[in-house]
């Protein structure tokens, strides 16, 4: 057999197991744009989770009570936990930690675009957590029905977590909206303010994102950015008109069907965020390098430290 | 409205610095540490099953690690780490060695149907003899 006809085989054989439901594992043979694809997706997916943190960990010295202090500090530590989980699923194709978070630092690998913007008011925490968590389990639910083992594994475990971040942010934005007229005032500043990074937050529209038919195909991406977009509409809006807030888009309404329609973002400007142009990209940035520099003493200090109580073996 | 709040957080107290900083990176020290596959045993009597894997430089770290990782909500008495590459696999290519060559009912407690055989000796014996 000649090496094209063997990867052609290989590919069909790949291509079955897929379309079987059965999931890729490390060591299988996969095609190098799938492999690619997938690596770019968890770094970005990795790099999202590691800077969420920051606009939420800058509250946490301000949480209003200790309850919302712990629960905002368990909520973060999910998230750098869900960063690690997902660097490590990543390098199962091929970079390493480092690599990757060099990357990240160097503005060469992207993150959410959600997190370039500033966390302004105690408000924007309540909205993070109940509309952009929201969003992601729009898209890690679906995400854990892929194709790739290690990465549906991980997704699992993640959604369950994201329930709770959900939960704790809708419980904050109840709190607010059933609150004092400042209260609902600074809820409502915080929805306008970030509605517009939310709507964009599952990338461009299908009229504009390049065609994804081979993804598709390979169980890498599931469902179109507008399915995801409207899916998570149909679930939210209504919420959050029973809260008596206003949704800062004059063109938004639900139809008979219960379609949502909306104004199209401004995609063009979604681009200059995520390629590292949005009001806090840069300074997120910086401070996420220095908070790895000026803790290489711990790393260090791990490496080098007197190797103890390792000593429980089981058998 | 006040929208101030953010600005005394220290890390935001110190962007300036850190953009400073940033434009000369330190070159990150060298923690490309072993992978330690991780094992979590819910409750006494249940098995270890695995959940992950941590980067650690030794087991002490990775068990640390992995307690931070993988025990955070979910019970657990007892962690295990293992180094990755002290796993070894049977490649997934020969996942059909596992497939039975030949009828293995015999090996199967359902490979042994008594009950039908014993209600047909019972009734047979009740029979009036001839
Ligand atoms: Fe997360
Ligand atoms: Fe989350």
């Amino acid at each position: 057999m000649t090496q094209a006809q063997l990867e052609a085989r290989r590919l069909e054989r790949f291509e079955a197991r897929v379309a079987r439901g059965e999931k890729v594992e490390p060591g299988d043979w996969m095609p190098e744009e799938y492999r690619f694809e997938l690596a770019r997706l968890i770094h970005n997916h990795a790099n999202s989770e590691i800077m969420g943190a920051l606009p939420e960990g800058s509250w946490i010295p301000y949480a209003p009570t200790l309850k919302r202090k712990m629960a905002l500090t368990a909520k973060v530590q999910d998230e750098v936990g869900h960063g690690h989980l997902l660097y490590r699923v990543a390098e199962t194709l091929g970079k390493s930690r480092e690599q990757m978070l060099e990357e990240l630092f160097s503005g060469k690998a992207k993150f959410s675009n959600v997190f370039h913007y500033p966390a302004e008011t105690w408000a924007d925490v309540g909205i993070i957590g109940w509309l952009i968590d929201g969003a992601a389990i729009v898209n890690q639910t679906m995400m854990a029905q892929g194709s790739y083992g290690p990465y549906s594994r991980a997704l699992k475990r993640i959604c369950a977590e994201e329930s709770f971040h959900i939960k704790h942010g809708y419980d904050i934005v109840v709190s607010l909206a059933t609150g004092t007229p400042e209260q609902r005032a600074m809820l409502q500043d915080a929805l306008n303010r970030w509605w517009e990074p939310i709507m964009m937050f599952f990338g461009p529209s299908d009229k504009r994102s390049v065609h994804t038919e081979k993804l598709v195909r390979w169980r890498v991406k599931l469902k179109t950015n507008d399915e995801q977009r409207q899916e998570f509409l149909r679930k939210f809006v209504p919420k959050i008109w029973e809260l008596g807030l206003s949704i800062p888009d004059p063109n938004l309404y639900i139809d008979e069907q219960g379609t949502v329609h909306y104004t199209e973002p401004d995609w063009d400007q979604f681009l200059t965020v995520v390629r590292g142009g949005g009001p806090m990209s840069q300074a997120r940035l910086a401070t996420r390098r220095l908070a790895w520099e000026e803790n290489a003493w711990v790393r260090e200090a791990l490496a080098l430290a007197e190797k103890r109580y390792a000593d429980f073996p089981i058998a | 409205m006040a929208r101030a709040g953010w600005k005394f957080n220290p890390y935001h107290h110190r962007i300036p610095e850190a953009l400073e900083r940033a434009r000369h990176p330190v070159p990150p020290a060298d923690t490309e540490w072993p992978v330690w596959e991780v094992f979590r045993q819910p409750e006494r009597g249940e098995p270890h099953v695995h959940v992950g894997s941590v980067h650690a430089p030794d087991a002490q770290m990775a068990l640390v690690l992995a307690k931070e990782q993988f025990s955070r909500r979910e019970p657990c008495v007892q962690l295990w780490v293992v180094r990755a590459e002290a796993i070894f696999a049977t490649p997934y290519e020969d996942a059909d060695i596992f497939e039975p060559a030949l009828d293995r009912t015999y090996r199967l407690a359902a490979g042994y149907k008594v009950r039908p055989r014993i209600n047909q000796a019972a009734s047979s014996s009740e029979e009036p003899s001839s």
